[in-house]
């Protein structure tokens, strides 16, 4: 095969060239040519080796469905494998390469297994390995090495890609005829219309035809239908496609404003993501033409007839010189007119009907060779071209020699979107077509798309000439799935299409088998007896054609990735450089270390200050709600497995909240803060899912307390003060009246902040939180360091909290209170309110919830070396777990190391000698069950 | 996207509302705990029409109750709880 461009005609720019490379080797095209149309017109035939066999491929088709010519293009991290040669439309500096072939395109090594390997049949890597492992740890180096299709980049994507929404009355999606008629008549009756293309140009197939429309030639009916529909101002977009139909009419576009691997000019995005809601959806996505089945109809040469006629009339490119036209309907006749106009010698129309009596074949047959009831059954030829054919005709063999095969088997209405949203497909049993049926959304098909292009097919297509090569034959291009692999697959007795589908891989190649999927469903159909619905559809999953994943991601990547919430205390402790613990949005300093401090070593001392002097840590992030009104009290009693109604003013306790299936939810503390007026919190983690659980609570289980929830978290910044010395401290600043006894609050002012002091212990020590309004909290902070120096204070982290806490026996949300423990398995039964008027009493009554038998129940564990993080709980190792640890850490004051855990019946288990065991860490431990609380079990340090 | 008409916010993307449950696996505070049993384990999920309970939490914070097609998403009522049934 020859290319070469024709001297006028098209929609290109002759009047300006375009040089790009492909494979390092320089070539010349113009403004308008697809990767593919200029390198065909510079007649060049090999694009690349296909994906499971390496065998020589060319171009196949004119648009996004090809299977065959997939390109690197790009540079560094703008490096985009698979895209497909036809629809990369060239500029400047374009750097191409072709994929799976080593070391060069035109003399590969992989293809030596198409050569002299028998081929990989359906299910090969199943039944090779299976059950042989050894073998797969063998091969598997090889096989990876010639597995893949192209390359990933190697660097980030450094272009910007944004999203964006839009309204609209009527979605219009494609703009050939169809989709242009659409949007003028409904622009005229005064609707709101977005029009888009994934084409650069509007017009569509108008572009590949000769012939008038409505009187005007194609291009001049495309610019009157611009000219009116700019005029009554419809958006419309270009080289963007409509990749997803979504609930509720809301569909997805993909709007390129630079081609893959192009550099956008400076600031401007690479690519934007619409999401579009509109009333109505029109879809005029138009029919993409489908090859024919016989042996090596992959080779570089045969193309699809109506691709060749765009190649011939929109880019002015012939694609061969001696060409051959094989067709089961009229349309592809119209391209052996296109091909002989364009100087190309037509050969023969090989026609696999018996007659045919319209007006375009018999004008054909006047002017060409004509055959009927012809089938072609081999295509000769390799990577530089095809050199013949070998056809059946009436019976009898006859061969031709041809640079170029033109094929037609007839055509697939595109109802990718339609069958998205929802929608049903009719199958045509004498064009072989599906086109779409009943609409689930608000959108109507019109034009090729919905079956006004089944003139152009005959199911006859579908069918394989009796005794054809079917090993060589193939079905979907792109991952080299032949008529043999279909037939094996149902030999092996695959049946379901979604099997089929999914054990020879026919349509799963990044192409969705646009052009295969029809074509093996009506092998499978023959195999079966059955008619081609009763074998079923895989399902049409978005995107219609590959995206890439920076267009999804937008601008939510590095560090946009995810929000990032600062306390207000955060400058404060920036100055510090202390080690961060992301703890959800919230950054929260982890430990301060000093000089060479690990993280270990920082927090031990700050847990010793704590238990020594005194030490302030931020808590700002807690979960904070206030609850007020006549029916505070009774709301809470509904949130709080604890008594919360005989709390006097000025008091707090601990509490905590049960999911509805009786499992602890989270904890806090609640405070009755005013005589209506109350403070509960909850955990950071867990604040966002407790202003949900609280909304829920007063909307839908008692709408009839009158009652209002603030959720406070933000408004009240916080700073826990522990330690022996917390109170001296606090002196310093506060008049001794203002200093409230534990669990008491007061109202005062610290460095002129009016502040919140509540008593409560976490730590275990005498402490003291202290809330003021947001950033109003900073002064008190900065007073704390300065009056807290020549005690001995100083700040600390989230890492020695986890010390403390644990060494006291304080649970904690995600940790011990892990979505799967009751108030039995915590211990914290005792403190359930015996009215049970809240939410989870009824699922706790269960008895299995009751009943401690065989429950994993919270313990603690001691040991005189490290306890592993994670680790679980064996008699021997190794041995069934009977539990497993959820905190540990070393002891602050003394020698020693303690975890809590739970363990299967462990409140009956004290003092049993376990091992503490993570096979993961390689680390163990000899442990012994004990009580929960290590340190001060009487709560003698934080009463006074 | 599911588009939800909230009765006080108009209609909104469905990213602005977060589902809480069937409606009939809302339990009673005083309900017994068989009741809880067959509410929160042995419910319905109906493929076909259901009554959900979703909230504008991106919104106003209400929660609705939606009349929705499990299958094809259809919305057929979007109401207030306190709304005459």
């Amino acid at each position: 095969m020859t290319g070469s461009r024709t001297g006028q005609g098209g929609i290109i720019d002759r009047s300006r060239t375009i040089r790009f490379t492909f494979d390092g080797k320089l070539y010349h095209g113009h403004p308008g040519d697809t990767l593919a149309s200029a390198l065909l017109a510079e007649g060049l035939v090999l694009f690349g080796r296909s994906f499971k066999y390496h065998r020589p491929r060319g171009v196949m088709s004119a648009g996004v469905e090809e299977p065959n010519a997939l390109v690197g293009v790009g540079i560094g991290g703008r490096f985009e494998p698979n895209t497909r040669a036809t629809d990369l439309f060239i500029y400047e500096g374009l750097v191409a390469e072709s994929q799976n072939r080593w070391p060069s395109l035109s003399f590969d090594l992989g293809a030596v297994i198409g050569l002299f390997g028998r081929f990989v049949p359906a299910g090969f890597y199943y039944k090779a390995f299976l059950g042989k492992p050894g073998l797969w740890t063998f091969y598997e180096h090889f096989i990876r090495r010639a597995a893949g299709l192209g390359r990933p980049p190697v660097k980030p994507d450094p272009d910007h890609y944004e999203h964006r929404a839009a309204f609209c009355d009527v979605l219009v999606v494609g703009a050939g005829p169809a989709g242009l008629s659409a949007a003028l008549s409904a622009s005229a009756a005064g609707e709101r219309v977005m029009l888009v293309e994934q084409d650069i140009a509007v017009g569509g197939g108008l572009h590949r035809e000769s012939e008038d429309i409505e009187g005007l030639p194609g291009q001049a009916w495309i610019a009157q239908a611009l000219t009116t529909l700019t005029g009554r101002g419809v958006s419309m977009l270009t080289r963007t496609t409509a990749i997803g139909y979504w609930d509720h009419d809301m569909v997805t576009l993909a709007q390129k404003l630079v081609e893959p691997g192009q550099v956008p000019e400076d600031g401007q995005v690479a690519q934007r993501l619409w999401r579009v809601r509109a009333k109505r959806v029109v879809l005029a996505t138009g029919a993409i033409e489908r090859p024919l089945p016989f042996a090596n109809n992959d080779r570089p040469g045969v193309m699809l007839a109506q691709a060749v006629r765009t190649y011939v009339n929109r880019f002015g490119v012939v694609p061969g010189a001696r060409a051959v036209v094989a067709t089961c309907n009229d349309d592809a006749y119209r391209t052996a007119f296109a091909l002989a106009d364009a100087g190309c010698e037509v050969v023969a129309i090989l026609d696999s009907r018996s007659e045919s009596p319209s007006e375009i074949v018999k004008a054909a047959a006047a002017r060409f060779n004509v055959q009927f009831d012809a089938q072609v059954l081999e295509a000769r030829g390799g990577p530089g071209g095809l050199t013949g054919l070998a056809a059946r005709l009436g019976g009898q063999p006859l061969s031709l020699s041809c640079d170029l095969l033109a094929v037609s088997g007839g055509v697939s209405p595109v109802a990718h979107l339609h069958m998205q949203a929802g929608g049903t497909l009719n199958w045509n049993e004498t064009t072989g077509t599906f086109a779409p049926d009943v609409p689930r959304q608000n959108q109507v098909t019109v034009g090729a798309a919905a079956g006004g292009a089944e003139g152009n097919s005959s199911a006859l297509g579908l069918t394989a000439p009796t005794g054809v090569d079917a090993r060589h034959s193939f079905v979907d291009f792109q991952n080299d799935v032949t008529l043999a692999d279909i037939d094996l697959a149902w030999q092996e007795g695959y049946r379901s299409v979604e099997h089929v589908k999914r054990y020879t891989t026919l349509g799963m190649a990044t192409d969705q088998g646009k052009t295969s999927n029809i074509v093996g469903l009506a092998r499978l159909a023959a195999l079966e007896g059955r008619p081609v619905p009763q074998v079923g559809l895989t399902t049409f999953r978005p995107p219609y054609t590959p995206v890439t994943l920076g267009l999804l991601a937008g601008h939510a990547t590095g560090k946009h990735l995810a929000v990032v919430r600062r306390p207000p205390l955060y400058d404060l402790h920036l100055e510090q450089q202390p080690l961060w613990l992301p703890s959800g949005h919230w950054m929260r300093p982890r430990a301060y270390p000093r000089g060479d401090e690990t993280l270990h070593s920082a927090a031990m001392r700050e847990a010793r200050t704590v238990r020594q002097a005194v030490g302030w840590v931020d808590v700002s992030t807690l979960g904070k709600f206030e609850i007020a009104g006549p029916d505070a009290a009774a709301f809470l009693e509904r949130v709080c497995a604890t008594t919360v109604a005989r709390l006097a003013q000025g008091r707090g306790r601990y509490t905590f909240m049960l999911r509805e299936d009786g499992i602890v939810m989270d904890d806090g503390t609640v405070w009755r803060i005013g005589p209506e007026r109350y403070l509960l919190t909850s955990s950071t983690g867990g604040a966002d899912r407790m202003a949900h659980h609280l909304a829920y609570v007063r909307q839908v289980l008692a709408p009839e307390l009158k009652v209002a929830i603030a959720n406070v978290q933000e408004h009240w910044a916080g700073i826990a003060v522990a330690g022996p010395k917390a109170k001296t401290l606090l002196a310093r600043m506060v008049p001794d009246p203002g200093i409230p006894r534990h669990m008491s609050l007061a109202r005062s002012k610290i460095a002129g902040v009016p502040v919140l002091i509540l008593a409560a212990s976490y730590s275990g020590e005498r402490a003291f939180e202290i809330y003021a309004a947001g950033t109003d909290i900073i002064p008190v902070w900065q007073a704390l360091v300065a009056q807290g120096a020549d005690l001995g204070g100083s700040a600390y982290g989230l890492e020695a909290l986890e010390i403390l806490r644990i060494e006291k026996g304080h649970v904690v949300v995600g940790g011990e209170i892990d979505g799967r423990a009751t108030p039995h398995d915590l211990r914290l039964h005792r403190m359930l309110n015996p009215a049970a008027p809240f939410i989870g009493a009824p699922a706790l009554q269960r008895p299995a919830l009751q009943s401690s038998a065989g429950r994993l129940r919270m313990v603690g564990l001691e040991s005189d070396s490290p306890i592993p993080e994670g680790s679980m709980l064996v008699s021997t190792m190794p041995g069934t777990p009977q539990g497993h640890v959820t905190g540990a850490g070393q002891r602050v004051l003394q020698k020693g190391h303690v975890a809590l855990g739970f363990l299967r019946d462990g409140d009956e288990r004290l003092g049993e000698q376990l091992m503490a065991w993570s096979p993961t860490r390689n680390a163990s431990a000899r442990v012994t069950i004990v009580d929960p609380v290590f340190y001060d079990p009487e709560g003698r340090r934080y009463r006074d | 996207m599911q588009l939800i008409a909230c009765p006080h916010c108009g209609p909104r993307a469905q990213a602005e509302f977060e589902f809480d449950r069937a409606v009939d696996s809302v339990l009673a505070l005083d309900a017994s705990p068989a009741e809880a049993v067959t509410r929160l384990y042995e419910r319905e999920n109906p493929k076909g029409w259901s009554w959900e309970l979703w909230r504008h939490s991106a919104g106003c914070g209400v929660f609705l109750k939606l009349h929705r097609h499990t299958v094809t998403h259809e919305i057929a009522e979007v109401s207030r709880l306190d709304a005459a049934p």
